[in-house]
């Protein structure tokens, strides 16, 4: 299951303001890469040029070959691009189990036909779609809470279940916007194993675009710092860390270490 | 041309009194966010009131005479501006902090009690009654036109009131403070705005003009009966969202734009039958290519 | 909940019948009453599929209801009283295509621009019908031969919720309330909204149309001026009262407000109905707003 995202000299402008230039990036395989920089610096904006908010203005995304500049929400979770939201949407009106049940959707094989007649394919075919769905709260030790309304649990076991969902659609990379956002020291650490636990068990490529060092440092093979729309750093973590014009970057900006 | 010319004066004319009800829809829209249903039912109110005024009044002034009019035009405005804020401070300021679908379906529940409180027999009952004439109708001819001169009153009176209504909202505080909570209510309510006084406000603003969007539609119209509102204010809540609706020039623009285009269609055989329709099918088509309306600013969803 | 499951449509259906072969026996005026609740109830649990589960707001169901009655009713004229069924079938198929022609300015469009456009559509429906001389025009269908029996009604009500309720809680069912909670979140996850907001549209357009056969077949007349805005406004009030996505709320709804017209008028409070109508819904919307046929907390996985 390998994956391959790649974003090819992307600039992105709106009128006389240019919020991405020229980006190279790619993120292949079961990589866990980071994206990260000061405020402003556009990282949200790569995101949602990778999601298809926006279109690029020049240069051209591609994943496993496919342009991805036309393509809506959609099209892109079928292709296997699977993401969170920086504030949390989980579906507020379901519980926990529907909330992924929803996301497993997206690969079953009967639809609008079979949920009228309720044939005993039917019947089959929801009963493999419920123990899919307790397969992956169980992995995720969320079962025991599967008839919650999903916004009732805890900030940290929302975010868990909204990364749940969206490894219910079996992406090939998973795109995490700013996971850590609102939590305190002991759920960041829970999160970093969770991220670490994802892509080994799921096998799956991982895009984290963060904020906060401490999580970015502590889990991602490669690192990309991004400043003004502009990457001005790419490496491991280390590399990443000691690199001057980062720290320059960085310099009177309040940030974990 | 010459039927161009006419069919232009009417359509303006129908426009203005559309524009007047409009803006009372979007000002709401624009300060609470939500769609004032019971605003056409205060337009029919005016009406009724300036009906009731008009003998008492010839008897003080002279009857059907120019400032009779405005004494009476403005005394139904005023009424009108105080039911406004009643029905604000009764069935809408209790429901500020529900979602906006309870408000907009209460909205529809003043509006239905309003018209069928009236429509009983008790209170002005279902049928149509006349109404008086104001101020003397003379057609005038003009290179060939004949123009009727309440139609040139009506436009007049309309641009005098947009001007006034431009320079409140743009000149004075409380149009500042207007603006201010349509932006972004908590913040206006920190900088010390009176909250509850600008809605307060806006409505009777809203429903005043409303009052004489409804004598100048009565003058137009055959008689006058409780549900007289709703098909001018279904037109007039077009043109608010054709305008992009919370846009004050907007309003004003989509009411004459549905007012020419209603009068135009009304002018030509076959498309005449199908006036009530027309509006809509304006506004789907301008909505489909414009969804945020002629004016509006598309809200894209920051995620 | 057991709504969905095939054993309960049989049994329903069987009831239906069983309780409509004594229909002789009846008294003829309660008898009527008891088909317009049936008829109320699937609009009710048609619109809400749009309105409650996928959180579209719909003001237009009513014109549905035409699109399916006329055509109906002029099928069975056309060919013999023996073609009612399908009549009933081609009625609901033609409103499920008017429906789809709604349903896809309304994807690009959100809360109050929807509402507009859809009660839009419902007048233009409306205004076209008017016009129509192939549909008796203002006047409308009269004489329509009385082929609708206890049974057609409460059995369609019955196929409307069970298809409503299997529907909606099924995997793929579970999209309309995604899309209703999050369109944003359920497009990420591979739920069209665009998708499942014209499936929507489509078959609660479907039920209403059939509703319409079945009200045509009843009343004996179709008149285009009984479907207009405030028609669609009656089943709104349904849906919001019934808790806006509970079906079996709904349902209850449907069958209060169609019965409480005629308890108000046995009652000789005939003049005062409308006004009490109105009062109420008011005071609903103030007291108790999540709808009065909903106990205990929403549970998410139920009907």
């Amino acid at each position: 299951m390998s994956a391959s995202l790649l974003l090819d000299r992307v600039t992105l402008r709106f009128g006389g303001l240019t919020a991405v230039s020229e980006l190279t990036l790619s993120v292949a395989g079961q990589e866990l890469v980071g994206l990260i920089g000061p405020n402003g610096a556009g990282k949200t904006t790569v995101f949602n040029l990778i999601t298809g908010v926006y279109a690029p203005t020049a240069g051209a995304i591609t994943f496993n070959g496919r342009p991805t500049a036309r393509l809506k929400a959609p099209q892109l979770a079928r292709l296997g691009i699977a993401r969170t939201f920086q504030n949390i949407r989980l579906f507020g009106s379901l519980s926990v189990f529907d909330n992924v049940r929803a996301a497993v959707q997206l690969h079953r094989p009967h639809g609008i036909r079979d949920a009228l007649w309720r044939g005993r394919g039917f019947r089959k075919a929801e009963e493999a779609v419920a123990g899919q769905v307790m397969e992956i709260l169980d992995i995720f030790r969320l079962a025991k809470l599967r008839d919650e309304p999903a916004t009732s649990l805890p900030y940290g076991d929302q975010r868990r279940l909204e990364i749940v969902r969206a490894l219910a659609t079996r992406p090939r990379l998973l795109l995490l916007d700013e996971p850590a956002a609102g939590m305190n020291p002991t759920e960041k650490l829970d999160l970093m194993k969770l991220i670490r636990f994802v892509k080994d068990k799921f096998q799956i490529a991982v895009l984290l675009v963060e904020h906060d060092m401490q999580v970015v440092m502590g889990i991602c093979q490669r690192v990309a710092v991004l400043d003004y729309g502009v990457k001005i750093a790419e490496g491991t973590p280390d590399q990443v860390r000691s690199d001057p014009k980062v720290i320059e970057a960085y310099l009177g900006d309040d940030h974990e270490d | 041309m010459q039927w161009f010319l006419q069919q232009l004066i009417n359509g303006l004319a129908l426009g203005s009194i559309y524009a007047l009800i409009a803006l009372g829809y979007t000002m709401v829209y624009g300060v609470l966010g939500f769609i004032n249903f019971a605003h056409c039912d205060v337009l029919m109110l005016g009406a009724f009131a300036a009906s009731f005024l008009a003998a008492p009044v010839a008897r003080v002034l002279a009857p059907q005479s120019y400032c009779g009019a405005a004494v009476i035009i403005l005394l139904a405005a005023g009424l009108c501006a105080l039911i406004g804020m009643l029905i604000e401070f009764l069935a809408y300021r209790p429901l500020r902090r529900r979602p906006k679908l309870t408000v907009l379906i209460t909205a529809i529940g003043v509006s239905l009690f309003l018209e069928f409180t009236c429509q009983h027999p008790a209170v002005f009952g279902a049928a149509t009654r006349p109404f008086p004439k104001l101020i003397p109708q003379r057609d005038c001819q003009w290179r060939g036109l004949s123009f009727n001169t309440n139609d040139i009153g009506v436009l007049l009176v309309t641009v005098l009131l947009l001007v006034a209504l431009w320079w409140i909202v743009r000149r004075t505080r409380i149009g500042v403070a207007m603006r201010a909570v349509s932006f972004n209510e908590s913040a206006a309510a920190l900088m010390g705005v009176n909250i509850n006084r600008v809605i307060s406000f806006t409505f009777a603003l809203g429903s005043a003009l409303a009052a004489v969007a409804g004598v100048f539609y009565a003058m137009r119209a055959p008689g006058i009966e409780p549900l007289m509102g709703v098909q001018p204010g279904l037109r007039a809540f077009t043109a608010a969202v054709v305008g992009g609706i919370g846009n004050l020039p907007g309003a004003a623009l989509g009411g004459v734009l549905i007012g020419l285009l209603e009068t135009f269609a009304g002018g030509i055989p076959g498309l005449s039958d199908y006036r009530d329709g027309i509006a809509f099918a304006i506004l789907i088509l301008i909505l489909l290519f414009k969804p945020a309306g002629l004016l509006g600013k598309a809200q894209v969803e920051k995620v | 909940m057991i709504a969905g499951s095939r054993r309960w449509l049989l049994a329903a259906l069987a009831a239906a019948f069983a309780v409509s072969w004594f229909s002789p026996h009846y008294n003829r005026y309660y008898l009527g009453v008891a088909m317009d609740v049936g008829i109320a109830v699937i609009m009710a649990v048609s619109l809400n599929l749009i309105n409650g589960h996928t959180g579209q707001f719909s003001l237009g169901h009513a014109g549905f209801m035409a699109v399916g009655g006329f055509t109906a009713a002029k099928l069975t004229m056309l060919t013999s009283n023996a073609f009612f069924p399908l009549s009933l079938l081609f009625g609901g198929l033609m409103a499920a295509c008017v429906g789809l022609i709604v349903g896809v300015p309304s994807l690009r469009l959100k809360g109050d621009y929807l509402a507009i456009v859809t009660l839009g559509f419902g007048e233009i429906i409306r205004v076209v019908f008017q016009n129509s001389q192939a549909f008796g025009a203002a006047t409308g269908l009269t004489g329509i031969p009385k082929l609708t029996t206890l049974f057609w009604t409460w059995g369609a009500a019955a196929v409307t919720v069970y298809v409503v309720t299997s529907l909606v809680n099924s995997t793929y069912g579970r999209g309309f309330i995604c899309v209703h909670d999050d369109e944003v979140a359920a497009a990420a996850i591979g739920v069209s909204p665009t998708r499942y907001k014209v499936t929507a549209f489509v078959v609660g357009a479907f039920f209403a149309g059939v509703a319409g056969g079945l009200y045509a077949h009843h009343k004996q007349v179709m008149q285009p001026d009984g479907f207009g805005f405030i028609r669609s406004i009656d089943f709104v009030v349904m849906v919001i009262l019934g808790g806006m996505g509970r079906t079996a709320g709904v349902i209850a709804a449907a069958i209060v407000l169609t019965l409480l017209p005629e308890f108000l008028r046995v009652r000789e409070f005939a003049s005062y109905r409308m006004i009490i109508y109105s009062l109420l819904i008011i005071g609903l919307m103030m007291a108790r707003p999540q709808g009065l046929f909903t106990f205990g907390k929403k549970s998410a996985s139920s009907v």
